[in-house]
Order: structure tokens, then C-alpha cells, then sequence
């Protein structure tokens, strides 16, 4: 045997723990899903082949709603947490005196176990004597008490808001550490020239953070599509439906009511919208890194 | 001038005004919660429930953190198996990763890009996705309301950012040190043990670190559906349970949530700098 393939086999012995684990835990449930959409296997121990039928069935009206509402709340939530955490990092780039006790400020939803932190919001969507309804009330903006959760349209974006604040710390911290891989001496030339603060910001900034801008989307556009924590807390998809996204519809659907073949068909359907966006993600960041190496 | 800010970074003072006006909004967003949830936790329930809302409390008192432990009487336990599961975890991802991070900074050999894609991809199905077979699995493991339902699928979601984290570090490691230790006979088993693992330990710490605060936040999910028993019941799900009540005693549990988040937040403080690298060379995919 020769070096180089000593090498190899010393890597893939490396590598075999990391290998086997993944493909048993993430690997064959994702087979497994697939053959389960086929069957109509439930508590049950035995179970039979069923075809099509449960992708029939969730091809209906209610489903389909579904999909929209996933793709609304997901669109409103990547969006707010892209300009709030992009113009968070701006502000916490700035040379003020305290931005580095700022920074470790902006931390805190990120770090903490993220259902104590949807708890707290429970709290504040309360109707009767949460902070935000009372605030509300005191400032006389509105004329009796607001239980956010209570309805579907405010539990909807009261869902998305939650969403945001747990997102928000990783996109200002990733686009802070992007702003601040920007060239110091590109900005002292332009500032030489005379450029001004905002045409800095537009014509060296802006242009390139693009690339961690659009990385950032993609990896919150995963995130998001999957969350499940923040709208099972709050609301557990309800009232009537109105916070109910995919995840929380197949959870309900396999873990609730005990259906594994028509759950694994809506988990094979959001698979396939995962993996979309992913062969997007890996497509755009592939272009940007060829043309950064131009 | 060489001494002061240099007058490309000078605000002018409204710019500055600005700036920390920013600042304060975005602040106000980020810490609101907790500062609502403190403020409610040092209110007396009878306070808590009256109109008009007083966002100042009136009479507070750290009582609720006393009889707290009355009310929820796991509370002890549940934080010593968050601990426990994220401890565990931590340890299992690290006996994964870290021979898998060398070979991956290291080796050339077949296949080697489209395997650590194949390592990150693993990100896209974490939660619900996968949550039917994994119940199944568990199930014919007969694992189900252990402590393993909740560590063996959480591990596999914290493999791919500890890879990508502890590959980046290794990257930086100069290669003449291990080819240094071939010349001189040493075997590649004995050099990764020796030579490698030494040199890697800041790397291993930083990765360690990232990895349990991921686990100790994200326990949801799995200990939700893969475990019923009280005893073995992480913080997040044994506080559910009581924030699930018709009658939610607020302030004892806001009172609870900030003891439960107390390690976190002693972790920010004394370790942030490590954290803020870690955490976002590992967003970067």
C-alpha cells in the first residue's frame, strides 16, 4: 500500500464515526419518510401500501392554504429580519464610545434557551395584562385590551414578530462581522476624494455585503421554513388554523393524531421545498464566490 | 491626530444623536422581553393581574423566586437535565467531529467536497421534518423516555456548524509541524494524538462552547415528543407544562425562566468574544 492511499484510508477512518452517525439519524429517517408517505401506517404495528392516496389527499383546499400561509409568514419574517439585522449591524458598526457593551447586548435572544424566550413573549401578547396591550391602552391608542393571540390575524403576525426576535442577533452579528471585513483603505480613498458618509455607504458598503446579505437570506429562509418552537408555544398553529404552518400542520397531523403516512407525505413536501431553496443557496453562493475570485 | 479617532469615523453631534437613537430603538426590540419578564417576576401576582398596566413594579419584592421552587417542584431537576443532555451532547459531538474536522482540513481524497456539503445539508432537515421515523427509530432502539431520545437526535443537528467551525481553525494549523513529525517516523495516529490535538485545543474549546449553548437552547422539540417522563424532563419542557395552565402564575414563572437562563447569561459575559467569533464563522456556510 502507498502513501496516498494510506492517506485516504486513515481519512475515511476519521470520517466513519461522523459518516455512520449522520446516516443513521438524518440519512435513513429521510428514506424512511419517504417510504412511510406511501403507506397508511399509524399507531398500528402492521401497515399497507396505499399509492398516491395521501398526497391525494393533501392536494386539497386546506393544504394548499397551508403552503400560502408557510410562504407568507416565512417571506415576512426573513424580510424583517434582514432589515432589522442589517441596520442593527450599521449602528453597532459606528465608532461611538459603548459599542462593544452594545454588542454583547445584542446577544441575549440567540443565547438563551429559545422557549424561555417565547415564554416571555407569551407574557407580553397577553390581552388582559401583557406590556404590550397595556402600553397600548395607557397611550390611548387603543380603547380596550388586545389578546394578540386570541385572534388569527394578529396571532399571525404576532407569531412572525417572536420569529424576528430570535433571528434577529445572528443576522447583526454576521453582517456586522461582513461590514467590518470591508477594506479600511477603500473608505480613505473615497473619503479623500471628498465622498461623503451616505455615498460611502452606497457605492462601497452596499455592494460588498451583497454576497453575506444574500448567504444570510438563504440561511435564515431555511431556518425560518422550519421553525416550529415559537408557533407551538404560542399559539400551537390555532386560533382556527391561523398560525398553522407546514411543519406545524405535519406535526399535528403524525404526532397529534397519530396518521405517519399522510404526516410523512406533508414532511416529503416540505423535503422538497428545503431542497429547493438549498440547491438555490448552493447555486448563488457558488456565482458569488467564482466571481469574487475573478 | 494620529492620537484621536481619525477624522474619517468624526460625527457630527446630531449624527451622533442619531446613531444612538438607532442604537436604542434596536436595544428596546432585542431586550424588551427581558426586561418585561424581570420586572414581572418582582410583581406580586395580585399587582400583575390589575388595570391599568404599571410597567414599574409597585411593592416588588423577590418573593416569587422563593416560593417558585414550591410551584414547580421539578425546577432543580429540570435544570440539572438540561445540563445533563447538553453536557452529553456536547461530548458525543465532540468524539464525532473532531477527527472528522482533521480529515476534512487535511486529506485529500475522493469525494471530499460533496461529503462535507452532504454535512452541512444536514442542517436543512433539523425540527419537525424528520420527526415521524426519528419517533420510530427511537422507538425500536426502545430509547423512548430516556434521556437518549433527547441526546441522539439532537447530536446530529449540532455535528454540521461544529465540523464547519473546528475545520476553519484547523485549516490555520501550519502543515509543516505534521510533516516535521512523519520525517521523524512518528505514525499519522500518533501525530493527530500528539501534534494536532494539542495545537487544536483553543479551536476544540471555542467548538465545545458553541456546542453546548446551541444544545441548551434548542431542547424543544424532541424532549416534546420523544419523552413523557417528568423526571427526565429538560428546563423548556418541564416550564411548558406549567406555562401550558389554565391559571399561569406569572411571576413565579418568569421568576423561574430567569434562574434557567442564568447559566447562559453568565456565559455571554466572560466568554463573548469567543462566542461572537464562534457562533458567527459558524453561520457562515
Amino acid at each position: 500500500m502507498n502513501a496516498k492511499k494510506s492517506a485516504i484510508l486513515f481519512a475515511w477512518l476519521l470520517l466513519a464515526p461522523a459518516v455512520l452517525y449522520i446516516s443513521i439519524i438524518v440519512i435513513y429517517p429521510l428514506i424512511d419518510t419517504v417510504h412511510l408517505s406511501f403507506t397508511n401506517a399509524s399507531l398500528r404495528k402492521t401497515y399497507a401500501y396505499v399509492g398516491w392516496l395521501n398526497y391525494e389527499k393533501i392536494f386539497n383546499e386546506t393544504f394548499a392554504g397551508v403552503i400560502l400561509r408557510t410562504f407568507i409568514w416565512t417571506f415576512f419574517s426573513v424580510l424583517t429580519k434582514m432589515v432589522i439585522g442589517t441596520c442593527g449591524a450599521l449602528l453597532l458598526n459606528s465608532a461611538v464610545p459603548g459599542r462593544a457593551l452594545f454588542r454583547i447586548l445584542t446577544m441575549p435572544p440567540w443565547i438563551v434557551p429559545m422557549a424561555i424566550g417565547i415564554f416571555m413573549w407569551g407574557w407580553m401578547y397577553n390581552g388582559q395584562f401583557g406590556m404590550i396591550s397595556g402600553l397600548l391602552q395607557n397611550w390611548g391608542l387603543v380603547d380596550g385590551p388586545v389578546a394578540f393571540l386570541a385572534y388569527g390575524e394578529t396571532a399571525f403576525w404576532a407569531t412572525i414578530i417572536t420569529d424576528v426576535w430570535i433571528g434577529v442577533p445572528m443576522v447583526t452579528l454576521y453582517m456586522l462581522a461582513a461590514i467590518q471585513s470591508v477594506p479600511q483603505d477603500l473608505y480613505e480613498a473615497a473619503w479623500t476624494d471628498g465622498a461623503g458618509r451616505f455615498y460611502r455607504f452606497r457605492r462601497i458598503t452596499l455592494p460588498l455585503i451583497v454576497p453575506a446579505l444574500i448567504t444570510m437570506s438563504m440561511i435564515s429562509l431555511i431556518s425560518t421554513f422550519n421553525s416550529f418552537d415559537i408557533i407551538w408555544i404560542l399559539t400551537q398553529g390555532g386560533p382556527s388554523g391561523s398560525t398553522t404552518t407546514m411543519i406545524i400542520d405535519t406535526y399535528k397531523t403524525a404526532i397529534g393524531s397519530y396518521k405517519y403516512g399522510e404526516g410523512a407525505a406533508r414532511a416529503v413536501l416540505i423535503c422538497i421545498f428545503l431542497s429547493i431553496f438549498s440547491y438555490a443557496y448552493f447555486r448563488v453562493t457558488s456565482r458569488i464566490s467564482m466571481e469574487s475570485a475573478r | 491626530m494620529s492620537t484621536s479617532t481619525p477624522m474619517i469615523n468624526r460625527y457630527k453631534w446630531y449624527e451622533i444623536i442619531g446613531i444612538y437613537c438607532g442604537i436604542a430603538l434596536f436595544l428596546i426590540f432585542v431586550l424588551s422581553p427581558f426586561v418585561e419578564g424581570f420586572l414581572v417576576s418582582l410583581k406580586p401576582l395580585s399587582r400583575l393581574f390589575s388595570s391599568p398596566y404599571r410597567f414599574w413594579p409597585e411593592h416588588g419584592s423577590f418573593a416569587a423566586y422563593s416560593t417558585m421552587w414550591e410551584s414547580v417542584p421539578g425546577f432543580a431537576r429540570y435544570v440539572f437535565n438540561s445540563l445533563f443532555i447538553s453536557g452529553v451532547a456536547t461530548v458525543v459531538v465532540l468524539m464525532l467531529v473532531v477527527p472528522a474536522a482533521y480529515a476534512f482540513a487535511r486529506f485529500r481524497f475522493p469525494g471530499r467536497g460533496p461529503l462535507l456539503g452532504a454535512f452541512l445539508a444536514v442542517n436543512m432537515f433539523s425540527g419537525a421534518v424528520l420527526i415521524i421515523p426519528l419517533f420510530r427509530l427511537m422507538r425500536s432502539m426502545g430509547v423512548l423516555n430516556t434521556y437518549w431520545a433527547m441526546i441522539v437526535p439532537g447530536v446530529a443537528f449540532l455535528i454540521p456548524t461544529a465540523i464547519w467551525l473546528l475545520r476553519t481553525y484547523m485549516l490555520r494549523i501550519p502543515k509543516e509541524l505534521e510533516e516535521a513529525a512523519y520525517v521523524d517516523g512518528a505514525s499519522r495516529l500518533y501525530t493527530f494524538r500528539r501534534v494536532i490535538l494539542p495545537l487544536a485545543m483553543p479551536g476544540i474549546t471555542v467548538v465545545a462552547i458553541t456546542t453546548f449553548i446551541n444544545a441548551y437552547s434548542q431542547q424543544f422539540i424532541y424532549a416534546l415528543t420523544f419523552n413523557s417522563k417528568t423526571d427526565y424532563m429538560p428546563l423548556p419542557i418541564g416550564l411548558f407544562a406549567y406555562f401550558g395552565r389554565q391559571e399561569v402564575i406569572w411571576n413565579e414563572l418568569m421568576a423561574a425562566s430567569f434562574v434557567g437562563i442564568a447559566p447562559a447569561m453568565i456565559v455571554i459575559f466572560f466568554l463573548q468574544r469567543h462566542l461572537v467569533s464562534g457562533l458567527t464563522a459558524g453561520a457562515v456556510k
